[in-house]
C-alpha cells in the first residue's frame, strides 16, 4: 500500500509537468489548428533561463520563475511573429515544417553556447519527510501545487475571462470572429505567451526536479506532452491536463509492476488502444467535414 | 547554354577539388579523430579532442615522424559525432574515403564505437577507440572471431564486471545488490550483466535489475522498486551525465544504500553536476591521478598546464593510443594503412600513461589492470588496484 502511494507520487510529479508542457500544444492547436513543434524546445529554454538566472543573477525561486515564465513567453510570441504569422494562410504543413526548423534553431542555438550539461542550483531547501516507508519530498510538492495553481489560473482565466472568452470564439470560428471586432493578432499574441510561458514554467521545475539540464532535453519530454495532449484530445484544454496526468501514471505504474523494461512498450500501446477506443482524445469532439 | 556552362564550372571545381585532396597525401601522416564534441557526453569528447591535440603537437614539436629518412608532421582531422550512432558511422566514412586517414582515434563510447568499427573494418583502415569498453566493438558481427583492423586502448567490460562484483563481495562484503541501467545502450547493459553474473556465481544476490533508456530523467519509479527489495548496495554503471541524478533522486525518495560505479562515471563533470551527493561512493576505472608512474606524471603535469583540469581516463587512455599508433608508425617504415595495421597487430606490449598494456596476437584487446577509485570531498583517489 505505502509502495503504491509512494509510486503515486511519482506520477503526480510526472504528471504535473507533462501537463503543463501539454497545455501549451493544446492552446496553440486550438486556435491556429497547428502543432507547434518548437514547444518542447522552448520548454528547454525555460530551463536553461532558470539556470542562468539562478547561477548568474544569483536569484532566489520566485524572482527566478517569474523571470522564466516572462522571458519564455517574450521568446514565444517573438518566434509566433516572425516564424508563424507570415505563414497564417499557407498549407498548414508549411507551419509545422517551419516550427520544427525552429526547435533546431532553438536546440543548436544553445548547443552551442555550451554542450556541456549543467547543474541548476537547489533553489529551494530540501527537505524530505518520511511517513512509515513513504518518502515525501518538499521539491515533490512544490511540483504538483504549482503546477496545480497555474493550470487553475489558466482555466480561470480561458473560462472567466474576456481574453479567454476571444480565444474560444477564435477557436470555434476564424472568419466570423474578426468580424465582431475581435483582435485577432493580439488574441494570438496571447495565446502563445500563455502557452509558452506555461512551458518555461515546467522547463524550470523539470529543472529543478531533474537538475541535470542539456540542450536535448527537450525532444523527448516534448514528444511525451504531445501525446498526453492528443490524449486528451488536443484543442481542449482540460483534455490536456488529464491527458498528462495519464501519461505519467502510464509509465510510472508500468514500471512500477512491470519489468521496467518494457515500460514504453506497454505505456504505448495502453494510450493506442486509448486512441483505438476513443479517436478525439479523452475530451476531445469530432470535427464532421462540412460541406 | 547556360546549363552547359554551368556544368562545365561544376566539373572544373569538382576536378580541382580531387587535385586539393590527393596533393597533400604524401608529406603529412593524417589521423582522424572521432569525438562527441556535442551530444550527451560532450566531456568525453573535449578530453579526447584535447590529447589528441596534445599528443600531436608533442610529435611536431619533436620534428614529426621518422619514416624512411624524411620527416613527417602529424596532422589531425578531428570530427564531431553529436553523440549519435549514425553520425559516428559517416564521419568515420568521411573520414576514410574523402581525407584519406592512415588511422582513426574513437569514438569513445561503446554505442558510436560500434557502427563507426564496422566502417573501419570494412574499409581496412585502423580504428582504436580509447573508451570502448564493451567486447562486441573489437569482434565480428556475423563469425564472432576479431576483427582485423580495429583495437582498443582499455581493458573490456567482462574483466571490469568481474572487478566490480568481486570488489563489492570481499571488500565491502555485501551481498544484496541492485542494478539501474540504461538498457539502450551497449556498454551499460553489457556491464550490467556481466555483474550480475559473476555476483551471483561468487555468492551474492541482486535482488533488483531496473533497466530505463536513454535521455530519461526520471528515475523514481525503478528507484521506489529498488528501495522496496531492500538491497546493501546500488550499482550504476550509467554515464557522468544521468549518474548524479538518479542519486540525487534515490536520496530523495529516502534511499541511503551506498552506490558503486564504473569507469563511465570517471569525469571532472560529474562532481560538478553532482556536488557532495556522490561523496564517499566507488567506481572502477583506467588509472588513477593521483598515484602514477613517472610517465604518467609528466603526461597529467603537461596537460594540466596546457588545459586547466586534471586528465580524466578518457584523455589518458586517448594519449596511449597516439603513443601506440606511432611505435607502429616507426615501425611500420611508411605511410600506409595496411603496413600500420600490421606493424600495430605486432606489438606484444606497451607501457603507457594508463599502465602496461599486453596485446596477444590476433586480437584488439589489451590486457591490463584497473583500479578502484573513491570520490573523497568531491576528489578521485586511488583505492585500490585490481589485477586482470
Amino acid at each position: 500500500m505505502a509502495y503504491l502511494f509512494q509510486q503515486a507520487l511519482n506520477a503526480l510529479q510526472l504528471g504535473s509537468i507533462y501537463a503543463l508542457i501539454a497545455l501549451g500544444y493544446t492552446m496553440v492547436y486550438g486556435i491556429l489548428t497547428m502543432i507547434n513543434f518548437a514547444h518542447g524546445d522552448l520548454f528547454m529554454v525555460g530551463a536553461f533561463f532558470c539556470f542562468l538566472l539562478a547561477v548568474y543573477l544569483e536569484l532566489s525561486f520566485v524572482p527566478t520563475l517569474l523571470f522564466t515564465i516572462l522571458g519564455v513567453a517574450m521568446l514565444g510570441v517573438v518566434i509566433e511573429r516572425l516564424a508563424y504569422k507570415p505563414l497564417r494562410n499557407a498549407p498548414r504543413v508549411s507551419a509545422i515544417i517551419t516550427a520544427l526548423g525552429v526547435g533546431l534553431f532553438l536546440e543548436n542555438f544553445t548547443l552551442a553556447l555550451s554542450p556541456y550539461p549543467k547543474h541548476i542550483p537547489a533553489l529551494i531547501e530540501h527537505t524530505t519527510w518520511t511517513i512509515g516507508t513513504v518518502s515525501i519530498s518538499s521539491l515533490q510538492i512544490l511540483v504538483i501545487v504549482l503546477s496545480l495553481v497555474l493550470m487553475l489560473i489558466l482555466d480561470f482565466v480561458v473560462q472567466r475571462t474576456k481574453a479567454g472568452m476571444a480565444m474560444r470564439a477564435i477557436s470555434w470560428d476564424k472568419t466570423i470572429v474578426p468580424l465582431m471586432g475581435v483582435p485577432v493578432n493580439k488574441i494570438i499574441s496571447l495565446t502563445f505567451a500563455i502557452g509558452t510561458g506555461l512551458g518555461g514554467a515546467a522547463g524550470m521545475m523539470y529543472g529543478l526536479a531533474y537538475p541535470v539540464i542539456d540542450p536535448y532535453m527537450g525532444i523527448m519530454v516534448g514528444w511525451k506532452a504531445f501525446i498526453s495532449a492528443v490524449v486528451g484530445g488536443i484543442g481542449n484544454i482540460r483534455g490536456a491536463m488529464i491527458g498528462g496526468f495519464i501519461l505519467g501514471a502510464v509509465e510510472i505504474m508500468v514500471a512500477a509492476f512491470f519489468p521496467s523494461t518494457y515500460r514504453d512498450f506497454v505505456a504505448f500501446t495502453l494510450l493506442f488502444i486509448l486512441l483505438i477506443v476513443r479517436p478525439y482524445g479523452i475530451l476531445g469532439k469530432p470535427h464532421p467535414q462540412k460541406v | 547554354m547556360k546549363k552547359s556552362a554551368i556544368f562545365i564550372i561544376l566539373l572544373v571545381i569538382l576536378s580541382l577539388g580531387i587535385c586539393g585532396c590527393s596533393k597533400d597525401d604524401s608529406s603529412q601522416i593524417k589521423i582522424g579523430v572521432i569525438a562527441e564534441l556535442t551530444g550527451d557526453i560532450p566531456a568525453v569528447g573535449a578530453s579526447c579532442k584535447n590529447a589528441a591535440e596534445m599528443a600531436a603537437a608533442e610529435i611536431n614539436d619533436a620534428g614529426g615522424i621518422h619514416l624512411g629518412g624524411k620527416k613527417y608532421p602529424v596532422k589531425l582531422i578531428i570530427e564531431d559525432n553529436a553523440g549519435k550512432a549514425d553520425q559516428s558511422a559517416s564521419s568515420a566514412q568521411k573520414l576514410i574515403t574523402q581525407n584519406k586517414v592512415v588511422a582513426i582515434v574513437g569514438p569513445n563510447a561503446s554505442r558510436y564505437a560500434l557502427p563507426a568499427a564496422e566502417i573501419a573494418e570494412s574499409g581496412k583502415v585502423v580504428l582504436i577507440t580509447p573508451w570502448s569498453t564493451a567486447p562486441k566493438t573489437t569482434l565480428d558481427s556475423k563469425t564472432g572471431a576479431p576483427k582485423k583492423y580495429i583495437f582498443r586502448s582499455c581493458f573490456i567490460d567482462p574483466f571490469q564486471g568481474r572487478v566490480l562484483a568481486k570488489f563489492v563481495l570481499d571488500n565491502l562484503k555485501v551481498k544484496k545488490a541492485a542494478v539501474l541501467y540504461d538498457v539502450a545502450s551497449e556498454y551499460n547493459k553489457g556491464i550490467a550483466e556481466i555483474f550480475k553474473e559473476v555476483y551471483e556465481q561468487n555468492g551474492g544476490k541482486v535482488v533488483a535489475f531496473e533497466t530505463y533508456t536513454t535521455n530519461d530523467k526520471d528515475f523514481s519509479s525503478q528507484l521506489t522498486k529498488i528501495k522496496q527489495t531492500a538491497p546493501d548496495i546500488i550499482f550504476l554503471p550509467n554515464y557522468y551525465s544521468e549518474v548524479p541524478l538518479q542519486i540525487q533522486q534515490a536520496k530523495r525518495l529516502g534511499i541511503t544504500t551506498p552506490f558503486i560505479g564504473s569507469d563511465s562515471w570517471g569525469s571532472e563533470e560529474l562532481i560538478k553536476l553532482c556536488g557532495k551527493d556522490c561523496n564517499d561512493y566507488y567506481f572502477s576505472t583506467h588509472y588513477a591521478a593521483d598515484a602514477s608512474t613517472a610517465a604518467t606524471k609528466k603526461f597529467i603535469e603537461d596537460y594540466k598546464a596546457k588545459y586547466g583540469t586534471t586528465p580524466d581516463d578518457v584523455a589518458a587512455l586517448t594519449y596511449d593510443f597516439f603513443g601506440l599508433i606511432f611505435q607502429a608508425l616507426k615501425t611500420a617504415g611508411k605511410n600506409d594503412r595496411q603496413a600500420v595495421r600490421d606493424a600495430l597487430a605486432k606489438i606484444p606490449q606497451y607501457e603507457g600513461v594508463t599502465g602496461n598494456m599486453q596485446f596477444k596476437e590476433g586480437s584488439g584487446d589489451p590486457v591490463k589492470s584497473a583500479v578502484i577509485l573513491k570520490i573523497k570531498d568531491g576528489k578521485f583517489t586511488w583505492f585500490a588496484n585490481a589485477k586482470p
